[in-house]
């Protein structure tokens, strides 16, 4: 039994060395002063205006991003499930998703700044033929609804591959034994298929929001470091110290550690509060 | 006119008639078996009352009124599925209490109606367990008691059984029956297991290829069975061919034997079915027409000896009872087999494969 | 009946819209290189510069050794859990999946603090050094995939079963796991693999703080200084995806025709 362990030890060292110890290092360094003395002080300096509003416009973006992203997702899977919708539609929907799902990064802001940046092609039509000038009306890629409407391509498909899964999990015979009991399809939405799916919602809502908040390609790309959101903070920082205290950025990446942490965390509660009827 | 009256049902799949011309009329109180192979049509008769499929043409009605137009929650049915189908979130009680939930009940009398459900199936203390922690027979009880809560004016059993274990099969469906006699609940139980469907039935109904090929009690199935279909579908059959040696007087030829029917016939060839039970080995008082045959094999079961022979070239089937004094025969030997001329079921035109 | 439908086809089309307009736009974009007329002006540009060439091939070399390296750790760990240590498997599952939960920003972070040319380990003094932690910084992005695919392969074969079967035929572990399990989950391999070359050709973040010249980085600096060559980089980074996936699902159809379907 002692020499079984040994098979555990490639694997250990993999995990250990190139992730759970540099995340450590970060941790710890939160806590510590640059010459190695513990203190509070890198994390209570997170408290200030600037950093503040870019976790405050980072959480608010994820959130966004992650809701509209399970509700849309949600109904397009749930269209291809139970809506009726002829079955070839189903594969090649997957299919899709699968790529839409890893096509974030920056190819992903290139296809966004082509579609809606100020030359794309949907801002010429809807300028040329509709009169309507988007960027007139106050569009802007660069921002809140602009970022939040880039990352729904990579959050929505995710749903979908995720859910798709759960939603075929509800067995026919649910709904009929609902409807025959007298339960609306309302009724049997709000009593049995969403308290049954539940779990799998919450979880896939945890994902979608670290996602969105530690992505650094796509905004980048999109804007340089002219927005202010935490992971391009970050990507700044490490790039040039611009925080002018290499603690604090280790300070930053903490923060973004809690902050999906909680996300997890409250999920997980969740979860086992939801999921008491099963094995 | 009957409590629940089916007329004329008829249900297509794009081109394919999954169910033709079927009548039904069914008592108040009533229990009806629709029995038949998978595909035969039943199920999807079942799912017509229920309310899940729209018949092509033909009415249902349920104490005199026309429910085809009606959406399934608001027919007032219960009924049972084969894969329990319990919402798995919820508890027993509150699985149970759904229904009565949904009508909008008030919490004080679905409680008390809970209570007394699970009494009824035998459950009480179960209340706070989910269906996972639940075995197959006790989760479809409460599924009987989730259909029974309501109070439905007709209670559907859709191959509640299948999934079941064989020694949960039969003491379940008697337990269902009993609660179906207690409550007086007109009831359809849709099975493909012929023993099933005699056991606990005031009537059967037969369905092949969409029709309802007899209808009636189980005594009358077993042994009258009206189509060549229905004879051997239900229960065991020996098959045997009889050579017409004279229409008129019924004059038959087994083998190298010749027996008469006493009633006139109508073709030149036709089937003999003989129940196990009907078939003797050795000649016997009553029994005045001998065919000879070969043992191919003794199976001793205890209580009852079961005989494989070979009679004029088919393979019959016979069940003896375990005489202390009469040790079973032994395969190979050459043997003579009686059976009463009124215990034939004769079986005109072609033999189905 | 005709009710949700109706709603399913409005769910569909306006999805469809939202992801096939920025496709749209993007191939009409990189086309558009040329004044007055559509021409492939874009992509010729691409295609000849060489630090596309050479930043592409690095991704490509460094995606196949990370997949290398991940079956490697992974095929063997996700096994042995299945084997031996069943009761570790909601730990090493809760590890596989931290890097869904930690952003791959604060991963390299640690790296280059972690590894830094005054540590016990300084990786980063040297390029092939770097290059090494990267791909571990690769693999570990990919780890959740990679172990999840493998993970549900095993799940559709009795290892024990298989493994006592090969033992009592005298077979050894490299024989056991090469011929007797690899074949097995070969497929889910084979699917975490390609999704693991997804991830890795256009990946930004660790190849641009650990200065490496992948193609992430090389993409990210043609964005910003060139206007219509980005759109054409976008369209062949879009079908290298769709190719990775086209394999993926070639890899299930197979593994749905290996296997007698259940009845």
């Amino acid at each position: 039994m002692p020499l079984a362990w040994l098979g555990m030890v490639p694997f250990t060292l993999f995990a250990v060395l190139f992730l759970i110890l540099p995340t450590m290092n970060i941790v710890v360094g939160a806590f510590q002063t640059p010459d190695g003395t513990p203190t509070f002080r890198n994390v209570l300096n997170l408290f200030q205006p600037s950093i503040l509003s870019a976790y405050w416009i980072s959480i608010r973006i994820s959130v966004a991003s992650a809701l509209a992203g399970c509700l849309i997702g949600f109904a397009m899977a749930a269209a291809i499930t139970l809506g009726g919708l002829p079955q070839w539609i189903r594969g090649p929907l997957l299919t899709f998703s699968g790529v839409a799902s890893n096509f974030a990064g920056v190819p992903l802001a290139f296809a966004f700044l082509a579609t809606l940046g100020r030359l794309g092609l949907v801002t010429v039509i809807l300028k040329d033929w509709f009169g309507i000038n988007i960027y007139g009306l106050g569009f802007n890629l660069l921002s809140f609804w602009g970022l939040t409407l880039v990352y729904l391509f990579f959050q929505i498909p995710l749903m979908i591959l995720i859910i798709t899964p759960a939603l075929d999990g509800l067995k026919k015979e649910w709904r009929e034994a609902a409807e025959i009991l007298g339960a609306s399809g309302p009724q049997y939405w709000r009593m049995v298929a969403l308290p049954i799916l539940l779990p799998s919602l919450l979880g896939t809502f945890a994902l979608l929001f670290a996602n969105a908040f530690g992505a650094v390609a796509t905004a980048y790309a999109l804007t340089g470091s002219s927005l202010s959101i935490v992971p391009i903070v970050l990507f700044a920082q490490i790039r040039g110290d611009v925080l002018q205290d290499p603690h604090l950025g280790y300070a930053l990446a903490f923060g973004m550690i809690v902050v999906t942490g909680i996300a997890n965390g409250i999920y997980v509660w969740l979860r086992a509060r939801t999921e008491r009827w099963t094995r | 006119m009957s409590f629940l009256e089916i007329e004329h049902l008829e249900k297509s799949f794009g081109s394919v008639r999954v169910v033709k011309d079927f009548n039904l009329p069914i008592e108040k109180g009533e229990f009806v078996s629709l029995l038949g192979p998978s595909g035969c049509g039943k199920t999807t008769v079942l799912r017509m009352v229920a309310g899940f499929e729209t018949p092509s043409t033909g009415s249902i009605r349920i104490d005199g009124r026309d429910v085809v137009s009606l959406r399934p929650n608001q027919r007032n049915i219960g009924m049972v599925f084969q894969s329990y189908a319990l919402f798995p979130n919820l508890t027993v009680a509150q699985n149970v209490a759904f229904g009565l939930k949904v009508k909008g009940v008030k919490v004080a009398d679905r409680t008390a109606r809970v209570a007394e459900m699970l009494r009824l199936i035998g459950l009480e203390g179960y209340d706070d367990r989910y269906p996972f922690q639940l075995s197959g027979g006790q989760q479809q009880r409460v599924a009987l008691a989730r259909a029974l809560a309501v109070q439905p004016q007709v209670l559907l059993l859709d191959e509640p059984l299948s999934a079941l274990d064989a020694k949960i099969r039969v003491s379940l469906r008697e337990e269902i029956r009993d609660i179906q006699r207690r409550l007086a609940i007109t009831t359809i139980f849709v099975t493909h297991d012929q023993e099933e469907a005699l056991s606990i039935s005031d009537r059967v109904v037969v369905m092949n290829g969409g029709v309802a090929e007899q209808v009636g009690q189980p005594f009358e199935i077993y042994n009258r069975p009206s189509t060549r279909f229905v004879a051997e579908f239900v229960g065991t059959l020996n098959l045997i061919e009889a050579r017409v040696l004279d229409r008129d007087s019924g004059r038959i030829g087994i083998g190298s034997r010749e027996a008469s029917l006493g009633r006139p016939l109508t073709s030149d060839r036709l089937t003999l079915g003989i129940r196990p039970e009907a078939l003797t080995l050795g000649r016997a008082a009553d029994r005045d027409m001998v065919l000879e045959g070969r043992i191919d094999d003794v199976h001793f079961l205890g209580s009852v000896i079961r005989i494989q022979a070979t009679v004029a070239g088919e393979r019959v089937m016979l069940d003896t009872f375990n005489r202390p004094g009469t040790p079973p025969p032994a395969p190979g030997q050459a043997a003579e087999f009686s059976v009463h001329p009124e215990d034939l079921l004769v079986l005109e035109g072609e033999r189905s494969p | 009946m005709k009710a949700p439908r109706v709603w399913s086809w409005i769910a569909l089309t306006l999805g469809l819209l939202y992801f096939f307009l920025p496709l749209i736009g993007t191939i009409e974009f990189s086309l558009r290189k040329r004044r007055g007329e559509y021409s492939l002006d874009a992509y010729r540009w691409v295609f000849e510069d060489p630090k596309f060439r050479e930043t592409f091939s690095y991704s490509v070399v460094m995606a196949l050794f990370t997949i290398v390296v991940g079956v490697l750790i992974v095929v063997p760990t996700a096994y042995w859990v299945r084997l031996k240590f069943p009761r570790l498997r909601p730990l090493v599952e809760f590890v596989t999946l931290l890097p869904l939960v930690i952003p791959p920003i604060v991963i390299v972070f640690g790296y280059i603090r972690l590894y830094n040319t005054s540590s016990f380990l300084p990786l980063t003094g040297t390029a092939s050094g770097t290059n090494l932690l990267l791909m571990m910084g690769y693999a570990t992005l990919s780890l959740p995939y990679m172990y999840r695919a493998v993970d549900t392969g095993l799940r559709t074969i009795d290892v024990r079963t298989l493994t006592e079967a090969a033992q009592s035929l005298g077979a050894n572990w490299p024989t056991i796991i090469g011929r007797v399990i690899m074949p097995n989950v070969l497929v889910a391999v084979m699917s975490g693999a390609f999704l693991t070359f997804a991830i890795v050709i256009g990946e930004f973040v660790m190849a641009a703080l650990l200065n490496r010249p992948a193609f992430g980085p090389y993409l990210q600096l043609i964005g910003a200084n060139r206007a219509y060559e980005p759109a054409a980089l976008a369209v062949i980074a879009f079908s290298i995806t769709w190719i990775c996936m086209g394999l993926i699902q070639l890899a299930t159809l197979l593994t749905r025709h290996s296997r007698p379907p259940r009845s």
